[in-house]
């Protein structure tokens, strides 16, 4: 059985943070979705110290075998969180994982340790894809403020710590070891890739902001990629996230040495994507085609 | 002709699940084209909600696109042999959309819904819009206004159906461009009388079918009428500002991108009044105008 830091799993499938709103799909689907629910854990959206309301439209444009988001992080701060979600988000099937992110290390440390001291939660993902008000740098793009970040916050939060890397980095080898080295229990990569695309209709981007995030399809090979050079330099288990839409990238993304896959932009497309993906590639395993990935999921 | 028993409507979540639903027609309208699909395991929608489809095959074609499922509103339904027949008006206007406008019978399609809510009676929205209630006469029926333009008459269709059982005197009001762009006028309100107005003269009215509602709205028996109203933006906000002018409620059918239509992407998100957003997909997409922040709140 597969296991996320010492946390018991049913299958190697998770979700990646900010793809699937678990409150609103039940409010669509009902229960059905607790009977059925797709993922082994569930990852929340991130959230962060105050309210967000999250970005001006448009926030969303598709791509070749893509899309590009600018979404801002809309989420109700750590108290509108912790008194309105939490509760509901404990209701679902499965380990439940929250997703953090705040601009300094006093911030960051407050909500770590807001949402450890809940039962409620099984692990932290610290969303490190901001910027440090204080450096002005992205904390996930620079080793040293990762490492700074994790000692921070490694006495605060006696749950495991999972750093989410982000792709938009020359080395992220070098970002990894940093947080393994900080006392991360784990490495998620990747987050979205740094992209635009413009309106021909206007000859503008298509997305407000300018830029967003690529994800789906497109940026598999990038996190095929860099989740082999991370795997290479790190020992802490990996979950390996990027454009997964079945059972064969789902272990793609192991044997390029993930323990565990997230499934994203996917679940756009199909809300029961977790659970297919999860059962193409048990079958694919038990088909003996897995290759050498069987012995790394096992 | 074999009547089932249909699901009562709205009684009914949509199933947890993406399902392939075939197609048994498919025809040209008007310059636009309807295409039915049979859904042999959701319930009978509701008008206003929609349905988030991609075809089965061919979907990610040449360069990579269409990638995201595309939200339409479903325009008419009805039993079939084994399911509930489910009618879409559709204009070819990009690579979805164009896509689903190729569609033959015995293909098959994707389908996720019925999904979002749906219109109000009159009465249900005189309640809300006045919740004081002393003004209306309950014991009077209020009569419903339906304003459609261009390929948003399409979820008028199955509201003036639903109307018409309820005995809701209702009075259509349609504006279109030309008639390269009249699709579903003859085929979705042919047993109807229906009021025109096209921008080119051709077909009644000579100009916006915005006029047709503020003469309607002026005349005298207006009161206790409600509208309800689905097409561009430029008209939504007309319609919205006269009605809101005129002191009758109204309900607007808004549309927006979408990669999920089940609340996971944050993508359509619309601005509320007092700042932050609305999720079109689990708010709407069916909003007042009261719930929309436009240039006449600013």
């Amino acid at each position: 059985m597969p296991d996320l830091c010492g946390i018991e799993l049913a299958h190697p499938v998770i979700n990646a943070s900010g793809t699937f709103d678990a409150i609103a799909a039940r409010r669509t689907y009902g229960d059905a979705l607790l009977e059925d629910f797709p993922f082994s854990a569930f990852v929340s959206k991130t959230i962060t110290p105050e309210p967000r309301g999250g970005n001006e439209p448009q926030r969303i444009w598709e791509t070749p075998a893509g899309m590009i988001n600018s979404i801002g992080l809309p989420n109700k701060g750590l108290e509108g969180f912790l008194a309105e979600d939490l509760p509901q988000l404990a209701e679902l099937p499965v380990p439940l994982v929250v997703s953090v992110m705040a601009t300094d290390r006093e911030l960051f440390a407050r909500l770590a340790s807001g949402v450890a001291e809940r039962e409620e939660v099984a692990a932290i993902e610290l969303n490190v894809s901001c910027p440090n008000v204080h450096s002005g740098l992205i904390v996930g793009e620079q080793p040293s403020e990762t490492a700074a970040l994790l000692e921070a916050l490694r006495p605060l939060a006696p749950k495991p710590l999972i750093v989410k890397l982000t792709p938009n980095v020359a080395n992220p080898a070098e970002v990894a070891v940093a947080a393994e080295e900080g006392g991360a229990d784990a490495v998620s990569l990747i987050n979205t890739v740094k992209g635009s695309a413009i309106d021909p209709a206007t000859g503008e981007p298509g997305i407000a902001a300018g830029h967003g995030g690529l994800s789906g399809p497109a940026v598999r090979p990038i996190a095929v990629a860099q989740v082999r050079a991370v795997a290479a330099a790190v020992s802490i288990p990996i979950v390996g996230m990027g454009g997964i839409c079945d059972g064969a990238g789902a272990l793609e993304m192991l044997a390029a040495g993930a323990k565990l896959v997230a499934v994203g932009t996917e679940s756009f497309r199909d809300p029961g994507a977790g659970k297919r993906v999860a059962s193409e590639l048990a079958d694919l395993l038990e088909s003996g085609r897995g290759g050498t990935a069987i012995g790394r999921s096992a | 002709m074999d009547r089932h028993p249909l699901p009562r409507p709205g009684a009914a979540r949509p199933p947890f699940n993406r399902r392939l639903c075939e197609v048994s027609e498919s025809r040209a309208s008007g310059g636009y084209r309807v295409f039915s699909l049979v859904d042999r395991e959701g319930p009978e929608p509701r008008a206003g909600q929609f349905y988030m489809l991609a075809t089965e095959r061919h979907w990610e074609q040449g360069g990579g696109r269409p990638f995201l499922p595309r939200a339409l509103s479903v325009a008419e339904c009805g039993p079939a042999a084994s399911g509930v027949r489910l009618d879409f008006l559709i204009e070819g206007i990009g690579p979805g959309t164009d896509r689903l406008c190729e569609l033959q019978p015995g293909e098959r399609v994707w389908v996720n819904g019925p999904l979002g809510n749906s219109f109000s009676t009159p009465r249900e929205l005189h309640r809300i819009s006045s919740p004081a209630g002393g003004e209306h006469d309950a014991a009077r029926p209020s009569g419903a206004i339906l304003v459609g333009g261009g390929i948003g008459i399409a979820p008028l269709a199955l509201l003036r159906r639903r109307f018409a059982e309820r005995n809701v005197p209702t009075r259509v009001l349609l504006g279109f461009r030309d008639e390269a762009h009249s699709g579903g006028l003859d085929d979705l309100f042919a047993c109807c009388e229906v009021r025109l107005a096209s921008d080119d003269g051709h077909r009644g009215h000579h100009g916006y079918v915005t006029e047709l509602l503020a003469a309607m709205l002026a005349g005298d028996d207006a009161g206790s009428a409600a509208v309800y109203a689905c097409g561009p933006p430029p008209m939504l906000d007309a319609v919205g500002a006269l009605c809101t002018a005129a002191g009758i409620p109204s309900e607007l059918a808004l549309e927006s991108p979408m990669a999920c239509g089940y609340g996971a992407c944050f993508g359509c998100a619309v601005p509320k009044p007092g700042g932050g957003y609305l999720r079109l997909c689990v708010d709407g997409p069916v909003l007042r105008p009261d719930q929309i922040a436009t240039a006449a709140h600013a």
